[in-house]
């Protein structure tokens, strides 16, 4: 319960004012269509520079919470997922909107979003230190396997092709020895001096989010805008909540699938949105209501896609492997203020990591209540036009990646990094690997060089890397999830003939 | 053996030019010295080889099923806005200074893309009202809030 001792930290009036903008920022860049979580969170890190840590991470935390469930609105009003963790939102909640009940259905929404993401926190809350403690028996070669690991199950798990996906983690692992080495001083793969001090992980995160998001734009051409919002009609915010307390089932199937899933580094809040609406349709007596705008939809993709946030921090707080992108992201957050989790966060800074975590568990409560009022103003602002939503992230990326170090050659890094992005997205590779790749490159290749030290000086380097239950395990793991994203891709693969891909 | 079609030549250059990158990285990796220092890279070098020429060979034989590649429309429609940004990131930036920079990258692409027709006076103000908000809100985040001094250059 030593949780409860750093909530007077969050409603200090500078923690508590970042957790508000935070959180009413992060509805609306939610609501905005092409702004996903983790472009969002990306680009606001420049902001947090001179903050002090915890404040930073609040305001990271708050929008990270609020951009999921923002993403509703415009899911729900103009049938585009904000994020693609509301693409099942969109199946019922369109329609409800479509049938004038959008009021209702943003309501159930937010409120379905603040019951899975309070659940979803107090999992976070007490799972995290008894990791923790359990994480302090790993030693550099099972941190160098977990490192792997989270790279090959996001590669696997997370792209259309296994390959594309282990290769993209490749190019970021390759990607993350640019620079000097740490222990010899030596000179790797410096093509240019602004790769001098190696790829500084914010600017490569602002690069790889923001700039594709840009140029598919771009690719949208000069087109009128042609989305239109369903007007809001009002509807009690009472008898939403009742509504919602009638129907346990689907908001229990939601919370819980959103929570296991989120534990499982590389599947996010896309798969447990979808995963959680489709469960809740098998067990419903009502499940033909299911796609003409049936409350339950929404109820149990919501709850899952914010349920999903907390338990998706466990592994980043605890053993410093980030679980998903925008995990990722809040790690390059961490470090730049020096931080570094894993088994000694809580022994070292318990006032960053709980504040961080109470203003999580604060900052769901805030989104349900600014959620029901703002929602309406969030989908006006969703309206603005995708080419001026360009020009406005290409600024911020560019005034973003400059604010890192003072550096042209960071902006540079990022405008590299965003325009090879896009074009390797439109050949099937995918950014989170990637992102994975270069964010636990130095974490996997400073406990390699440490565990072949230690098997140098004691059993080989055979038995220190490959022996052991802890190694086996992790193994066995990564080749599992390999195996299991292979014997996917050729199932689906099965009914999709080449004649369907090639036009 | 027919011509491939667009996409498939488009992946098999695509792979090919990342299997290039992949064989000249291990390339590097295996020849520079310390031999130490390199150990990781090579590790992750050779797997990268690996797998970028397994990419390349399935393209070659026409398996690649994943990605659509990019169609000539698309890249007439993005074109002038990533010659915009480029223009803007390499040289515009550093050399006018970042505001001065960024308002015309900003108007250029908003003039670019704006499907409203270009031949009435008020669409034009409004792109002009435009740059000016997002010069102001820029300048206020960036110079005042967050003090970060961007280059001032030829202009500001």
């Amino acid at each position: 319960m030593e949780f409860l001792n750093y909530f007077g930290a969050v409603f200090e009036p500078v923690a508590f004012g970042l957790l508000l903008i935070g959180t009413i920022g992060g509805l609306i860049l939610g609501a905005t269509p092409g702004l996903s979580p983790t472009m969002a969170v990306a680009l606001l890190i420049p902001f947090t520079f001179h903050l002090a840590p915890v404040q930073g991470l609040i305001l990271l935390g708050a929008a990270y919470t609020s951009t999921v469930a923002g993403g509703a609105v415009s899911a729900i009003l103009l049938k585009i997922p904000g994020a693609p963790a509301n693409i099942a939102t969109t199946l019922d909640g369109h329609t409800m909107a479509q049938k004038g009940e959008g009021a209702r259905a943003l309501q159930l929404s937010f409120l379905a979003s603040a019951v899975g993401g309070v659940i979803g926190v107090l999992l976070l809350i007490f799972l995290t230190p008894y990791l923790a403690q359990w994480a302090l028996a790993f030693g550099p070669s099972h941190l160098f396997w977990l490192a792997i690991l989270g790279v090959t199950v996001i590669g696997s798990l997370d792209s259309a092709s296994v390959v594309k996906g282990l290769l993209s983690g490749c190019i970021g692992l390759w990607l993350a020895t640019i620079g000097f080495d740490d222990i010899m001083g030596a000179q790797r793969f410096i093509f240019h001096p602004a790769l001098g001090g190696g790829i500084n992980i914010i600017a490569a995160l602002i690069g790889l989010f923001a700039i594709p998001q840009v140029i598919t734009m771009f690719a949208k051409g000069r087109r009128p805008d042609e989305t239109e919002v369903i007007a809001v009609q009002k509807h009690s915010i009472m008898a939403a909540v009742r509504e919602i307390i009638r129907r346990p089932r689907a908001l229990s199937i939601g919370t819980i699938t959103g929570a296991i899933i989120g534990l499982i580094p590389g599947v996010g809040g896309q798969i447990a949105g979808l995963v959680a609406y489709d469960q809740a349709k098998k067990f419903s007596p009502e499940r033909a209501k299911f796609g003409k705008g049936h409350s339950e939809g929404v109820i149990a993709a919501e709850s899952a896609n914010n349920a999903m946030v907390g338990p998706s921090l466990v592994p980043l707080l605890t053993l410093s492997i980030p679980g998903s992108p925008t995990a990722a992201v809040l790690l390059g957050g961490l470090l730049i203020h020096g931080i570094f989790p894993g088994t000694d966060l809580f022994d070292n800074h318990p006032d960053v990591a709980w504040t961080f975590i109470n203003s999580m568990l604060i900052g769901q409560v805030l989104m349900c209540i600014f959620g029901l009022y703002v929602a309406s103003l969030a989908a006006r602002v969703a309206q603005v036009p995708q080419y001026v939503m360009a020009a406005i992230v290409l600024g911020l990326a560019v005034f973003g990646s400059y604010s890192i170090q003072s550096s042209m050659g960071d902006v540079y890094v990022m405008a590299a990094l965003g325009i090879m992005m896009y074009f390797l997205e439109r050949f099937g590779f995918s950014a989170a690997p990637l992102v994975l790749g270069l964010i636990l490159g130095p974490i996997a290749e400073a406990n390699f060089i440490q565990g072949s030290m230690i098997a140098e000086a004691t059993t080989g380097m055979g038995s220190y890397f490959f022996g052991g239950t802890m190694n086996i395990a992790l193994i066995a793991i990564v080749i599992a999830s390999i195996a299991y994203s292979v014997w996917m891709e050729l199932r689906s693969r099965r009914y999709i003939s080449k004649e369907e891909i090639y036009g | 053996m027919s011509t491939p079609s667009l996409p498939r030549l488009q992946h098999i250059c695509a792979s090919g030019a990342i299997a290039a990158i992949g064989i000249w990285i291990t390339w590097l990796s295996y020849t520079q010295e310390p031999a130490d220092a390199f150990l990781f890279p090579r590790l992750i070098s050779t797997v990268f080889v690996v797998l970028a020429l397994w990419t390349f060979g399935k393209a070659l034989l026409g398996w690649t099923k994943v990605g659509n590649g990019l169609s000539t429309v698309a890249l007439r429609r993005l074109a002038p806005g990533l010659l915009v940004a480029l223009v803007y990131l390499f040289w515009g930036a550093e050399t006018l200074g970042f505001y001065t920079a960024g308002a015309i990258a900003f108007f250029l692409l908003l003039t670019l893309y704006d499907p409203a027709p270009h031949n009435e006076a008020k669409t034009w103000i409004k792109r002009a009202v435009m740059t000016a908000v997002y010069v102001a809100v820029m300048y206020a985040l960036f110079a005042m809030l967050l003090k970060i001094y961007t280059p001032r250059e030829i202009f500001f």
